[in-house]
C-alpha cells in the first residue's frame, strides 16, 4: 500500500483528534484583548467642550482605575449606567472613552443617563479603542496603578458583575 | 379491553426507534448472501417510519402541544401557522430529524426506483446509506430526542427566535439538507462501487444525476442563506466568511469538483480513483459542516446551543463513517492507471485544472475556518480570521476559475484544440475588455474589481459560444452547462459590482432632514409606530429622489418582538436598476435624531439571478446527453440505453 493511499486516513485522524481535543473548550463569543497584562497604549484624546480630555498619563496614578468604552448610540451602554453609578458611589475612579461619537451627542447622553466619569476622552475614529484591543462597546478595562491593563470586561456591566469588579479592583489596589 | 392509542408524540418516538431497527437491517442485510434482498424493503420501511415521526412532531407544533419540551421552547400559540410548521426545524433536535427524514426519503426513492446497476449493487449502496441513517437515528434518540416531555406542561410556549421568522430562513435548512443528502447518496454509491470493484462509465452515469441534484440544492441553499443575511439581518452584506457559512461552502466546493470530474469518468473512463475520493470527501465535509454547526466547537454568529456530548457523538460518527470509507478506498481503489490519456489543452485537461483550483479554494477555506481554533489550542491566543484573509486568497482563484469556465466547454475531448481555435475566443475577449472599461468608467478603484468585471464579461459571452454557428440541437448536458456557467458569470458580476461600487452613508437625522449619497438625495420623511402579529416596530419613511424626481420610498423598521422579547432590524429595501437601495434604522439618540445606515448596492440582483441559473443549469444537465426535441423539428429524443448488467 502506497503512502498516498493512506494519506486521507492520516489526515482524517489528525483532524478528528484536533476537533476532539477542542470539544470541551469553553466558548468565548468575542475575542479577548491581547493587551491584558500590557501597559495601556499611549494616547491623548480631546474632551468635551471646555473640559480636559483623557491621556495615558491619567491612568497611572498609583491606584487602579476603570476605563469604560461607551457611545451615545449604543443601547447596552444605557443599561449599564446604574452599575457605573454604583461603582462610582463605591469610590471607584472611572474614566470614559466615547467611541465614534459627537461631543453634543455625548453631552446629551450623559445628561440623560448620568455622568459617572472622572475624565472623558472623545475617540472620534476609534483608534484608541483598537489600541486597547477592544472589540466593541460597551467594554470596561481595569488599569492598575502602574498603568498596566489587568482585566477586560466585554459587554455591559450587569448588577451581578459589580461585586466581582470591586473584588478585582481590590486585588490590584 | 378497548385499545387506547398512545398519545401522538409517543407514537412518533416509537416510530423513530422502529426506524432505527429498520436502518440497522438495511445496513447489515446487503453483506449477507441470502438477506441481501431485505435491504430495499427495509429502506422503504425506514423512510415511512421517519416520515411518521416527523408528522407526529409537526402535529405537536401545529396544535401547540406544550407538553413536548421542544414545542415549548420553540413555539407559541400566537405565532403564524407557517412559522409554527417551520419551527419544527428551527431548532437543533427538529433540524436533525429533518436531516434524517430527507435521508430516509432518499433511501425510499432509491428502493422504489429501477436499479440501473443491478439489485445487488443497489442493496450495497442502500446498506451504506443505512449505516449513515442508523448513526444519525441513534444520535437523535440518545442525544437529541425531539419528543422529550415536560411535566407539568406549561400553558404557553417560549416563542421562536424572531430572526428565524422569515421565509428565506424557513426554507434555507431543508434546501441545504436535500443537497447534503444527495451527497450522502453519491457517497453510498461510491463506497458500494469500491466494494464491488465496479467503477465505470455506467457507474458515473447512474451517479451523476444525484451529484447534479445535490449541487443544485446546495447552491440554492447557500444562496437562500446569503439572501437571509442580506435582507433579514440588516448587515448590509450577503457573505461574511462566518464558520457556519464556510461549513456549507466546503461541501459545495467539493460537489462542484465532483460534478466535473464525474463527467470525465462518464465520457472518457478516466480519473476513477480521484472521482471516488471526491465523492467520499464531499460526504466527509457535509459531516464536518454538521459537526461545526451542531457542536459549537467554533463560535459563530449562528450561535447554536453548545453541547460537548452531542459534539463528541457527531465526531465519532464523522470519524467512523468517513474513516471506514477512506479505508475501503485505500484497500480497494482500482489499481489500474488513471484510465485513458488526454492532451494538456483538452476538455479533460481543463476539468482537471478546474478540480485543482476548487480544491485549492477548499484548502483555503478549511484552513481559515480551523486556524483560529488551532492557534488558540497551541498558544492560547485568540484571533478571528475574517474577510481580508479570505478575499485576498480566494478571489484570484475565483477569477482563474471564471476564465477556465469560459474556455473549458469549447475545448475538444482528448486532443489539443485545432489551430483556428483562438479565433473563437475573440468575442469573449472583447467582452472582457468592454466590461473592464465600463467598470473603470463606473468608478472601480481596485485592480481585482476591474478584473472581476472583465472575467464576468468573458464568462457571460463565452458560456453562450458553444451554440453560436451550431446547427445541431444541444444536449441537455451542454445546455445545462451553459446555463450554469452563465449564472456563475452573472453572479460574479453582481458580487463584484455590489461590493466594489457600493455607496454607503451612516447619518443621524431629524425628521425632515436629508443627505446626499451617490447622486441620490435621501430625506427622512417620518418615523412612526406600526404593529404586526407578534411584534411592534418603529418605522422610518425615507424618500429617495434623483435630480428632484422621486426614485423610491424606503421603510426600514426597528422591530421589537413580544415573545421572546427581542429587537431586530428590518432593513428597508427597494430594487433600483438591478441593484438595491438599502436602509437600516438605528436607535434614536435621545435628542430627536435617528441613526440611518443607507447603502446603494448596484447589480446585487444579479447574484440571486445567477444562483437560480446555476441551480437550473445543474438540473437541466442532469438530463444527460439526450437532445431536446426542438419545437417544429422532427428530431426524436435520443437517449442512451442504460445498461443493466446481469448479476
Amino acid at each position: 500500500m502506497t503512502v498516498s493511499r493512506i494519506l486521507p486516513l492520516v489526515l482524517l485522524a489528525a483532524l478528528a483528534t484536533f476537533l476532539g481535543l477542542n470539544l470541551g473548550r469553553p466558548q468565548q463569543a468575542t475575542v479577548r484583548s491581547a493587551m491584558v497584562g500590557k501597559p495601556a497604549p499611549a494616547f491623548a484624546l480631546p474632551g468635551l467642550a471646555g473640559e480636559p480630555g483623557l491621556r495615558q498619563a491619567d491612568l497611572a496614578t498609583g491606584r487602579p482605575v476603570l476605563v469604560n468604552l461607551f457611545a451615545s448610540w449604543c443601547l447596552p451602554c444605557r443599561v449599564e449606567a446604574p452599575q457605573l453609578a454604583a461603582l462610582r458611589r463605591a469610590g471607584v475612579v472611572i474614566h470614559g472613552i466615547a467611541l465614534r461619537d459627537r461631543p453634543e451627542d455625548v453631552a446629551a447622553f450623559l445628561a440623560r443617563h448620568g455622568n459617572p466619569f472622572g475624565r472623558i476622552g472623545l475617540d472620534a475614529d476609534g483608534r484608541v479603542a483598537v489600541g486597547f484591543g477592544s472589540s466593541g462597546v460597551p467594554e470596561t478595562f481595569l488599569i492598575d496603578g502602574q498603568g498596566i491593563i489587568r482585566a477586560q470586561h466585554i459587554g455591559e456591566i450587569r448588577p451581578e458583575d459589580v461585586p466581582k469588579i470591586l473584588k478585582e479592583l481590590r486585588r490590584w489596589g | 379491553m378497548t385499545a387506547v392509542l398512545p398519545p401522538i408524540p409517543e407514537l412518533g418516538h416509537l416510530a423513530l426507534w422502529l426506524a432505527l431497527a429498520a436502518a440497522l437491517v438495511q445496513a447489515v442485510a446487503p453483506w449477507h448472501a441470502r438477506l441481501g434482498q431485505a435491504a430495499a424493503p427495509a429502506a422503504a420501511a425506514q423512510g415511512l417510519l421517519v416520515l411518521g415521526a416527523f408528522v407526529a412532531l409537526g402535529w405537536a407544533f401545529l396544535v401547540s402541544d406544550f407538553s413536548v419540551e421542544l414545542v415549548t421552547a420553540n413555539s407559541h400559540t400566537m405565532k403564524p401557522t407557517l412559522y409554527k410548521l417551520t419551527g419544527i426545524w428551527a431548532n437543533h433536535e427538529g433540524s436533525m430529524l429533518l436531516w434524517v427524514l430527507i435521508l430516509a426519503l432518499a433511501g425510499l426513492l432509491v428502493a422504489l426506483m429501477p436499479a440501473p446497476l443491478g439489485p445487488a449493487f443497489r442493496a450495497r449502496a442502500l446498506g451504506v446509506a443505512g449505516m449513515v441513517s442508523a448513526g444519525f437515528l441513534a444520535f437523535l434518540l440518545l442525544a437529541s430526542n425531539p419528543f422529550t416531555r415536560i411535566e407539568p406542561a406549561p400553558t404557553e410556549g417560549r416563542g421562536l427566535n424572531p430572526l428565524l421568522q422569515d421565509p428565506g430562513l424557513a426554507f434555507h435548512p431543508p434546501t441545504l439538507y436535500v443537497g447534503y443528502v444527495g451527497l450522502v447518496v453519491a457517497f453510498a454509491l461510491a463506497v458500494a462501487a469500491l466494494l464491488e470493484g465496479r467503477v465505470s462509465s455506467d457507474w458515473a452515469r447512474a451517479t451523476r444525476p444525484w451529484v447534479a441534484g445535490a449541487w443544485a440544492f446546495l447552491t440554492l441553499g447557500i444562496a437562500l442563506g446569503a439572501w437571509w443575511a442580506y435582507y433579514e439581518l440588516g448587515w448590509g452584506g450577503w457573505w461574511f466568511w462566518d464558520p457556519v457559512e464556510n461549513a456549507a461552502l466546503m461541501p459545495w466546493l467539493v460537489a462542484t469538483a465532483l460534478l466535473h470530474s464525474i463527467r470525465v469518468l462518464e465520457t472518457r473512463g478516466a480519473l476513477p480513483n480521484w472521482t471516488l475520493m471526491l465523492a467520499i470527501l464531499g460526504f466527509a465535509l457535509s459531516m464536518l459542516g454538521t459537526f461545526i454547526v451542531r457542536s459549537g466547537v467554533l463560535s459563530s454568529v449562528h450561535a447554536f446551543a453548545v453541547d460537548p456530548t452531542r459534539g463528541l457523538f457527531l465526531l465519532v460518527l464523522l470519524a467512523g463513517l468517513t474513516g471506514g470509507a477512506f479505508l475501503v478506498w485505500a484497500l480497494k481503489a482500482p489499481r489500474i492507471a488513471e484510465g485513458a490519456r488526454f492532451a494538456a489543452f483538452s476538455r479533460e485537461g481543463s476539468l482537471v485544472l478546474n478540480n485543482l483550483l476548487l480544491l485549492a479554494l477548499l484548502s483555503i477555506v478549511l484552513v481559515g475556518t480551523l486556524y483560529p481554533l488551532a492557534l488558540e489550542g497551541v498558544s492560547g491566543r485568540q484571533i478571528s480570521v475574517g474577510p481580508p484573509y479570505f478575499n485576498a486568497t480566494t478571489l484570484p482563484i475565483v477569477l482563474g476559475l471564471a476564465v477556465l469556465m469560459g474556455v473549458g466547454p469549447l475545448l475538444a475531448w482528448k486532443r489539443n484544440p485545432r489551430p483556428g481555435f483562438v479565433r473563437r475566443l475573440w468575442p469573449p475577449l472583447a467582452a472582457a475588455l468592454a466590461f473592464g472599461l465600463i467598470g473603470l468608467a463606473l468608478g472601480l478603484k481596485t485592480v481585482l474589481a476591474v478584473l472581476g468585471f472583465a472575467a464576468a464579461g468573458w464568462l457571460i459571452v463565452a458560456s453562450l459560444l458553444p451554440f453560436v454557428g451550431r446547427r445541431r440541437v444541444p444536449t441537455f448536458l451542454a445546455l445545462g452547462t451553459a446555463i450554469a456557467h452563465l449564472g456563475a458569470g452573472l453572479a460574479l458580476l453582481g458580487a463584484t459590482a455590489s461590493g466594489a461600487l457600493q455607496r454607503e452613508a451612516l447619518v443621524s437625522l431629524r425628521v425632515g432632514d436629508g443627505f446626499a449619497v451617490g447622486g441620490l438625495e435621501v430625506r427622512l420623511y417620518d418615523v412612526g409606530p406600526v404593529a404586526g402579529p407578534n411584534w411592534t416596530a418603529l418605522e422610518a419613511t425615507l424618500h429617495v429622489s434623483r435630480d428632484g424626481r422621486p426614485v423610491a420610498t424606503l421603510t426600514p423598521q426597528s422591530r421589537t418582538y413580544t415573545t421572546p422579547p427581542m429587537e431586530t432590524t428590518e432593513a428597508g429595501i427597494v430594487g433600483w436598476r438591478g441593484g438595491d437601495l438599502y436602509a437600516a434604522l438605528g436607535k434614536p439618540d435621545g435628542s430627536g435624531r435617528w441613526q440611518i445606515h443607507f447603502w446603494i448596492k448596484p447589480l446585487v440582483h444579479l447574484l440571486w439571478v445567477g444562483a437560480v441559473l446555476m441551480a437550473t443549469g445543474a438540473a437541466v444537465a442532469a438530463g444527460g446527453r439526450a437532445r431536446m426535441a426542438w419545437p417544429g423539428r422532427a428530431r426524436p429524443l435520443v437517449s442512451r440505453p442504460v445498461p443493466v448488467p446481469a448479476e
